[in-house]
């Protein structure tokens, strides 16, 4: 009897230890071209909090440098961003956030209001994925799930990469426990350049009203960020395209208005920020490279500093070895970036 | 709900879980209680159908159960005062007055199973005779799952109560879960009820053996449902769907996947009932004995799909051979056409009967019909050449070598696997002409030139596809040999060897939607 537990306690270890092992290596590292399916969980390697928190899509992750805004205002901050983040994923993002520290500043992109409802399974995935468990991460899957997606695919990842063993490449191994930096504070930085082009003309809507559970989580958000006496300021990134209509535009401004928010369309700020769309773009316009994410970085460090009065921090101890670390990183990331380009 | 589905999977772990934890007492109501959950859950609508066919099953067997013991009572009472032909004569009448509730239970069971699976079946015929403009209209019926199931299983009660093999059960409750025990409603078997009966209804403890055993079919039928069956159901399909691209050796090809995705699917379909019955500590009998070893289709057909063979041979064969009618014809064939002939006259219009039914019982199409009659043909073919095999074996001692075996047991898979083209094509004339393509339009280039790449498989599936091929192929040797392939003792050996099989099945499984990085479109997020 007594073998026979021993027995099986040490074949459940071998199932469950061998399980847990297979699923680390099926789970898609995001070392590669994609890389954004690895911001989510680099957040939980911050030591120190900080005093400004994005959350939102490509137009937060891309768009503003959190280096620039440490080196010129000496202000901390991390970009919870993702690829696709829709608004209820920003929220939970938030409010999983706001259990590991309490940013003065949350700054909310406001593009997402546009999706009304769960999207696409990747894009959902390169989010959740990377959260660590907590209430927040359920009911931001639930809220997050398409129609063809099992809640159960979130809890054991394994029954939905499974098939991946047939594109096992090095980098599943190489990166099985310990996965490389693929942003500085939460910034995916770009080097490259395409100028912008001329976009399609924006196609006219049966319905310009944002949807109701679009809305019910910026209520959710305003109400989290007000309870915890948190600043939150709703940004419109000085991105054209996707369009931004004039309708959507004034639906936030009310909001704004309405709520005590402040709220910043940056489209037409772009010359006044100083962008170069002939060279501040990686790809046409959709999304700025490090040269224009830095000029929008300086802008809107200059106007946080200015309104919300932030500490600099450069003079801190407890952040200058940490950030001259990021620094570094930074400038390693912007060299190997200007490398992989001129190979290009 | 199919096995593989996370609801059938929370279907069966969460009663199995409490079905230990309750008292002993619960545990055949709480199996009702998931029955008719898990059926409820497939969709609300089949209940009313299961329920009629229980209730009329419950009423007219507690009534024919009456009679039984009135016609008992009656004569135990007038035991001396009634002659043996008075007492043949009141057993005479109450079997009668049986047979009113036999046929009233029999056509409200079969009547709900023709009506929902046959209906718009025979109104398409119909329609095949009618003009243009006077054709019938299909109905919209919904055929309830497992309906040809349970409805068998309850037949086959009601006629043991007919027959007084069986008692017939008064609880309602017990045998409303007879007819709806929800691991039978995916797959089958078709359960009698004295073998289910008395484990189904017991109290049980939790043994380890029951568990080990159990969960050891589980995986293993999941392993051949899933990472076998799943995976080359594609294959077929898409071989079977294109007959302009897919005819001469790729017909072949089509009719060896089949045969391995149709053993693996229906083998590894009952494994898990029958694994999940296990863990519950309820007994349900093989429906599977190695059939691919059978040595002629007889054989085959005594090894594959065993509860619904002996199904239709004590409910159809029997009682049709040794009804008066067929005695008569019997005696009128002997006496006009001859012993020879006349001898077999009831057995064939009896075998005619059952794989016609056989075939319909499959499905409500032309081609399971035909499926059906091509088995017929050929079981009464090589019953007629038996006198043949014998000279031959009489004149070349073959028989008892290894490689005529090994002849005859792949002549056989090749003939059922070919008669089973039916069911691929789903249409008669285009079956005996794909099968003829496969003898005029030889093309073994297909093998090389890379076309059986294009057919939904990729070159790591034909690899986990060959693995499990020799997994599969070496436990049944095992089996056949031994009768079981680890022994009860082998503790150690039996769990690490189910768990690497299960992390498997996980791994290599054919399941969920395949994860596609490419489908990420970088400039619409």
């Amino acid at each position: 009897m007594k073998k026979k537990i021993i027995a099986s306690i040490l074949i459940i270890i071998f199932l469950t230890g061998g399980l847990w092992f297979l699923q680390r290596l099926l789970m898609p590292k995001y070392q590669g071209k994609i890389v954004e399916g690895a911001m989510i969980e680099e957040y939980y390697k911050e030591t120190e909090g900080h005093d400004v928190l994005f959350i939102g899509d490509c137009e937060v992750y891309e768009n503003f440098s959190t280096m620039t805004l440490w080196e010129e205002y000496g202000i901390t901050s991390y970009i919870r961003g993702s690829s696709q983040q829709l608004i209820w994923q920003s929220y939970y993002l938030l409010e999983e956030t706001l259990k590991y520290e309490k940013p003065k500043v949350v700054v909310f992109n406001v593009l997402s209001l546009k999706y009304n409802k769960p999207q696409k399974e990747a894009y959902n995935r390169m989010t959740l994925d990377g959260m660590k468990w907590s209430m927040s991460k359920v009911n931001d899957i639930k809220a997050s799930m398409t129609e063809e997606e099992d809640f159960i695919d979130y809890v054991f990842p394994i029954l939905r990469y499974h098939s991946r063993w047939q594109e096992l490449t090095s980098d599943d191994f190489k990166f099985l426990f310990e996965k490389e930096p693929v942003t500085v504070n939460g910034y995916y930085l770009r080097t490259d350049i395409m100028p912008q082009g001329e976009f399609p003309d924006p196609m006219p809507l049966d319905d310009y009203s944002f949807g109701e559970n679009a809305m019910m989580y910026l209520d959710k958000m305003t109400a989290l960020c007000k309870d915890e006496g948190i600043e939150l300021i709703l940004i419109k990134a000085p991105i054209e395209y996707p369009y931004w209509y004039p309708e959507w535009d004034e639906q936030v401004s009310s909001y704004a208005e309405e709520n005590g928010l402040t709220y910043i369309n940056m489209i037409p700020l772009s010359e006044e920020i100083g962008l170069d769309m002939s060279h501040d773009t990686y790809d046409a316009g959709l999304h700025l490279n490090v040269y224009g994410a830095e000029k929008l970085a300086s802008y809107f460090g200059q106007y946080i500093v200015d309104n919300y009065g932030l500490e600099d921090h450069r003079n801190d101890p407890k952040y200058t070895k940490i950030y001259e670390e990021k620094i570094k990183l930074y400038n390693k990331m912007i060299e190997e970036m200007n490398n992989i380009t001129e190979e290009e | 709900m199919i096995f593989t589905s996370a609801g059938f999977i929370a279907a069966v772990i969460i009663p199995a879980v409490l079905y230990y934890l309750l008292p002993k007492k619960a545990q055949w109501p709480l199996l009702l209680i998931a029955s008719i959950g898990f059926y409820f859950a497939a969709d609300k609508r089949y209940l009313i159908f299961i329920f009629v066919t229980f209730l009329a099953a419950y009423i007219c067997t507690i009534l024919m159960g009456r009679i039984d013991l009135k016609t008992k009572a009656y004569i135990d009472s007038n035991k001396d005062k009634i002659t043996k032909e008075q007492k043949k004569e009141v057993k005479g009448r109450a079997k009668t007055r049986k047979r009113i509730f036999l046929i009233i239970g029999l056509i409200i069971a079969l009547g709900i199973l023709c009506v929902t699976k046959y209906t718009n079946f025979v109104i398409d015929n119909i329609n095949l005779l009618l003009k243009d403009g006077s054709k019938i209209r299909e109905m919209n019926i919904i055929v309830p799952a497992a309906i040809s199931y349970y409805t068998f299983q309850t037949c086959s009660y009601v006629i043991d109560v007919y027959r007084g093999k069986t008692t017939p059960q008064k609880n309602p409750f017990k045998l409303m879960l007879f007819v709806s025990f929800f691991p039978l409603l995916v797959q089958g078997p078709i359960c009698r009820y004295d073998d289910l009966a008395p484990t189904l209804f017991g109290e049980h403890k939790l043994l380890e053996k029951n568990i080990s055993t159990g969960l050891t079919r589980i995986i293993w039928g999941y392993f051949k449902k899933v990472v076998v069956a799943n995976r080359i159901a594609p294959a077929v399909i898409a071989l079977t769907g294109d007959t302009d691209t897919y005819k001469g050796t790729f017909v072949f090809v089509a009719m060896l996947f089949y045969a391995f995705d149709l053993y693996c699917d229906f083998t590894g379909g009952i494994d898990i009932t029958i694994g999940i019955s296990k863990v519950l500590g309820v007994d349900v009998k093989e429906n599977f004995n190695l059939p691919y070893f059978s040595k002629n289709i007889k054989e085959y057909w005594n090894r594959w799909h065993i509860s619904m063979g002996t199904w239709f041979t004590d409910y159809i064969f029997y009682p049709v051979s040794v009804c008066t009618p067929m005695l008569k014809l019997s005696k009128w064939s002997r006496e006009h056409l001859g012993q020879k002939i006349g001898k077999r006259v009831t057995v064939y219009l009896a075998s005619l009967l059952v794989w016609f039914t056989t075939g319909l019982w499959h499905g409500p199409a032309w081609n399971f019909i035909v499926w059906g009659l091509m088995n017929y043909v050929v079981i009464m073919a090589s019953q007629e050449l038996e006198p043949l095999y014998a000279k031959f074996h009489g004149k070349f001692k073959v028989k008892d070598k290894p490689l005529y075996g090994i002849f005859e047991i792949v002549r056989t898979i090749l003939l059922m696997s070919m008669i089973r083209m039916f069911d691929c094509y789903r249409n008669v004339p285009l079956t005996f002409k794909m099968i003829g393509t496969m003898f005029t339009k030889v093309n073994l280039k297909i093998f090389s030139d890379g076309s059986l790449l294009g057919i939904g498989l990729t070159a790591a599936d034909y690899i986990v596809l060959a693995v499990s091929f020799v997994i599969i192929l070496t436990v049944s040797i095992i089996k056949n040999k031994r009768g079981h392939v680890i022994s009860d003792n082998a503790f150690t050996l039996r769990y690490s060897l189910l768990a690497l099989l299960l992390m498997g099945v996980i791994v290599f499984g054919a399941y969920g939607t395949g994860y596609d990085m490419t489908q990420f479109i970088y400039n619409q997020f």
